[in-house]
Parts: structure tokens; sequence; C-alpha cells
């Protein structure tokens, strides 16, 4: 441990500069929470503003932030993982397959396009189609629940959809990781192959010893388990890393294996552990962008999010007439779906080692920027005309 | 019975739904942990909901009570709540049975297992604290109160 070996007038300023930034951060969860938006791109901008040049110089706790912000990814993916069960996955599979794939053509094919109009290499390219590509589960289940649209008949057809897009990422992620690391044609064929095999094995066993392994987990504490759990987490994760997978699949994947009560259990006990941890991955990740390098992708980002914003409600719009809902119904649906979130950007933080790294960091925060505001603002606006429900929720303070 | 219809909500729960007699779609959220959803549609936009009411699990219990259980239920539990080794059954008078058309004070039941019947459900209705002389008939369910022991007595009498 870096942090542990610094010496004790280091730690007192590591402590201190984290501590401020968590404190900086709380206040815009806070914000974030009264004005009804996600918190994460406050985070980007908090990072923009902080990073390069910025107000607080970060570099000796450089380190430890560092590996936080990539265990945030972790986290994050393995929360994803944990949000479904076998059987939701079964059956948004089955009727979330044929829009889901609509979505994946539509929205990640601009994406691939614009990368190579700007010159980019392939790697590059299929980066950004990632990005424009998945809408965010976190923000999309937020805008449901805070307009109180979790019961409307519109909803199974976005929640099918985010699931299709979240198991395709299972996919994307990892054959994404082994074109980066390129090569020559060969190399990259066989890390592909192997990062697919990798995570069929990883499913395989997942489905084969998941019960098995949630049973045996579940006979502990709660201590017990949020360590184990934690620590089959990291293990994955840095065995698939191994492997050239991403990393972020593997933890992904153990989600995925974990069912029944284990399930939910863990769930509660990873939250705030990867609300924390994910909050430093957001603002790490825009530390690195200098905000002077967003001003030439600017222009790229606002087209792209017009044309994806596009694409996005179109799909929206098709899944949920496929399941008979009016056009109301449609609008809503085609308009919840284009806020980009969290892959976007872990999709982003994978292009880091590319020449174009700086670029694709800086568009995509910019991007999810964009659609971040324009998606939650368009899907209140079409609600229009009609007073979002009448809502008792004695949870809510 | 209105047909209810079932969708899986990936990532939350299931969602139930049915329309009521008088045509208005009703739905029921079960999130994963417990809690609940209750969707009342809106008739102008029937794939949205007009009010939607959180419920805890306390307060699922409670509203089915409400919904669901009678007068006798509530009274008995309490009953039940302040004597320790007193136990409710419910006996069902199946057609066939021999006291289809027997009264009550025929089983003798309070002699023979010191149980007691306090009240029996016919139909919609219920009769609290039925007089010896009350007659069963086929599909009344006895509702009676003693020891675990006298009470599988009494179904087997009743049943019998």
């Amino acid at each position: 441990m870096t942090l542990l070996a610094a010496t004790s007038a280091e730690v007192a300023v590591a402590f201190i500069e984290i501590g401020a930034i968590a404190i900086g951060l709380s206040f815009l969860a806070l914000a974030a929470g009264r004005v009804g938006v996600s918190a994460v791109p406050l985070y980007l901008i908090a990072g923009l503003a902080f990073g390069e040049g910025g107000i607080i110089d970060v570099t000796v706790a450089e380190g430890f932030v560092a590996t936080t912000a990539e265990i945030g990814v972790l986290l994050l993916l393995l929360s994803m993982g944990l949000e479904y069960s076998t059987d939701e996955l079964r059956s948004g599979m089955r009727s979330g397959a044929l829009p889901g794939i609509v979505d994946a053509i539509a929205n990640a094919g601009p994406g691939v396009a614009v990368g190579y109009i700007l010159g980019w290499s392939t790697p590059a390219a299929i980066l950004l189609g990632g990005i424009t590509w998945v809408s965010s589960s976190g923000i999309v289940s937020k805008v449901l629940s805070d307009l109180g649209r979790m019961g409307n008949r519109e909803t199974p057809a976005v929640l099918n959809l985010l699931v299709f897009e979240d198991l395709a990422m299972a996919v994307y992620l990892p054959v994404a990781a082994a074109l980066v690391v390129g090569g020559s044609p060969g190399d990259t064929a066989a890390t592909v192959a192997i990062a697919l095999v990798a995570v069929a094995v990883i499913i395989g066993l997942g489905l084969r010893f998941g019960d098995t392994l949630s049973r045996s987990l579940s006979i502990g504490s709660d201590e017990t388990l949020l360590l184990a759990v934690f620590g089959l987490t990291l293990v994955v994760a840095g065995l698939a890393q191994q492997l050239q997978v991403s990393a972020a699949i593997g933890a992904f994947l153990v989600g995925l294996a974990l069912s029944g009560e284990v399930q939910h259990r863990a769930a509660e006990l990873i939250g705030p552990l990867r609300d924390l941890s994910a909050a430093v991955f957001f603002v790490f990740f825009s530390f690195r962008i200098n905000p002077a390098d967003l001003v030439p992708v600017l222009v790229p980002a606002i087209i792209l999010a017009a044309v994806t914003s596009a694409t996005k409600f179109g799909t929206g719009w098709y899944a949920a007439r496929r399941l008979g809902v009016g056009t109301r119904g449609r609008w809503r649906a085609a308009t919840v779906l284009i806020a980009r979130g969290e892959f976007a950007i872990v999709v982003a933080a994978l292009g880091a080692s590319l020449v174009e790294g700086p670029e694709i960091a800086a568009l995509g925060a910019a991007y999810v920027l964009i659609t971040d505001v324009v998606g939650p603002v368009a899907t209140k606006f079409a609600d229009r005309g009609r007073r979002s429900p009448m809502t008792v929720d004695p949870l809510a303070r | 019975m209105a047909e209810i219809r079932e969708t899986q909500l990936p990532g939350v729960g299931v969602r139930h739904e049915f329309t009521t007699d008088s045509g208005q779609a009703l739905g029921v959220i079960s999130h994963r942990g417990g809690r609940k959803e209750i969707l009342i549609y809106d008739r102008d936009d029937p794939d949205a909901c007009s009010g939607v009411v959180h419920l805890t699990e306390g307060d699922t219990r409670t509203l089915s009570e409400l919904l669901g259980a009678s007068q006798v239920t509530h009274s008995l539990a309490a009953v039940e709540q302040h004597i320790e080794g007193l136990a409710i059954d419910w006996i069902p008078i199946a057609a066939g049975s021999t006291f289809d058309g027997r009264s009550i004070a025929d089983g003798m039941f309070r002699t023979r297992t010191g149980v007691s019947v306090v009240a029996v459900v016919r139909d919609a209705d219920t009769v609290a604290a039925p007089r010896p002389d009350f007659v069963f008939s086929a599909g009344d369910t006895a509702v009676c109160v003693g020891t675990d022991e006298g009470l599988s007595d009494v179904r087997a009498l009743l049943t019998g």
C-alpha cells in the first residue's frame, strides 16, 4: 500500500485531500437528490473542475484514489449483475432480444461511424460505439421510480431492453478490451477468442455452481458474506484481467452467478461500498480530462448526442409499440432511454491506453453529460399535459 | 374472479394486474425486498398510473387484514395473544359430514374435548358466539378454540 508506506506528513495530506473530495461529493449527491437527477453527471463535472490544474492537487493520494476507482468499477458491475435473477434474465432475453438487436445496431452504429469520421482507429471507433449504445440502467430506473412509472405498461419494454444491454455488455466489454490490447490481426483474434471462451466458462460455472455457491455463502453473518463476495469479486476480476478479459465483466458475472436470498443480501451489503467507490471512479475518470480537451470534441459530442438521442428514441418507441402500448406510453419509453451513464464511462475508461485515449475520455464525458441532461428533461416533458401520479410513499422524506 | 395478469419486471420484481368489475384497472408491484406498490391505472391513459401507493411489509399485512379477514379473526387473534396454549382452528363441514344438519349441542364438543365453537362462517356471513342449538350445514366453517389435542379430536368428529 502506497498510502501506508508514505510518511506521516504525506498520509495527513492524503487524508485531508480524500476527505475534502468526499465532503464535496456529499454536497453534490445532496443537490442531485434535491433536484431529482442522478449524481453521475455532477461527479463528472466535479472531476473536471478539480482535475488538471484544478483547485485541489491530489498527487499524494493518487495511487490510493486510482485503486479505489478501479474497485468502484468492479462493485458497480457486481451490483448490476446482482440486479437480475436467472428467471428474469431468461424472460428479458426472450421478450427483449429483437428490440435489443435493433437497439444495438441503431445506437452503436452512429458511434462507430463518427469514430471513423474523426479518423480514429478501429478499436477507438468500436469503443465510441459502445459509449453511444448502452442506456444508463441507474439513471433510467431512478427516473422511472421518481416519476412513479414503475407500474406503467411501457415499463417492462424499457426494463427488458436494459437487461439485454447489460447482458450484451458481458460480450462487448471483453471483446473491446481485447481489441484495445491490439497487436497483429492474428494476436487480436486470439485474444478475442480467449476472452469469449473465458466469458463462456465463467457463465457456465456460474449457472452450474451458482446455487451451490449461493447456499454455501448464505450460512455466514453479514460480515462474512460481505467479505466473501467482495473477495470473490476481486479474485474473479483479477483472473479475468490476467486473461486480457476486462476485469469489470468478471465482477458482473459474479453478480449474475449469485442467486436467491444471498443475492438480495449481497446487493444490500455492497450498496454503500459501491456508492462510495463508484463516486470515486466517476470523479477520477473526469479528473484526468483536461477541460481544454473538451472544446474540440464539443461539436462531435453534440452531433453524436442529437443523432443517438433520435435513434434511442426510435428504439424505445418500437419496443413499447411491440407491447401494444399507446402513443403517450411510447413517448415515455422512447425518451426515458436517452440517458447514457455508467457503462458509457466504463467503456470510455477502457480506451485510456489508446492513442485516442484523451479524446475518447473527453468525448465520452461530454456526450454523457449532454444525454444525462437531455434524457431526463425530455422524459419529464413527455409527461406534460398529465399530472404525475398522486404518489403516497411513506419512505420518501 | 377477474383474470390476473403477471409481468416480470427485471431488476425490480413482479407486477400483477386485474380489472375490477367497475372497469378500473388495478395493479400491484411486489418488489424483491418485500415492499409493494399499489397501482391505480389512469382511465384516460391506460398505460400510465394515476395513483401509486407504496407499502412496507407491515403495511401490506395491515391492508390485507382489512381487505380479507373478518372481525372474528381479529378478535380471536387478540385472545390468542393473551392465553398461552390456546389454539384456534378453522374446521370445514364438508358435504356428507355426519354433522351436516346436526346442532352444536349434538356434538357435545365441550364435554368431550374441552373445545368451544366460538363462531361459524357461513358464506360471507359470520355467526359469532353461536348458541348450542345452532344447526350446521355443509359448507360451513366452524371456528374452534381449545388445546391442540382437543382441536384435532373435534376435527376428526366434524369431518368424520
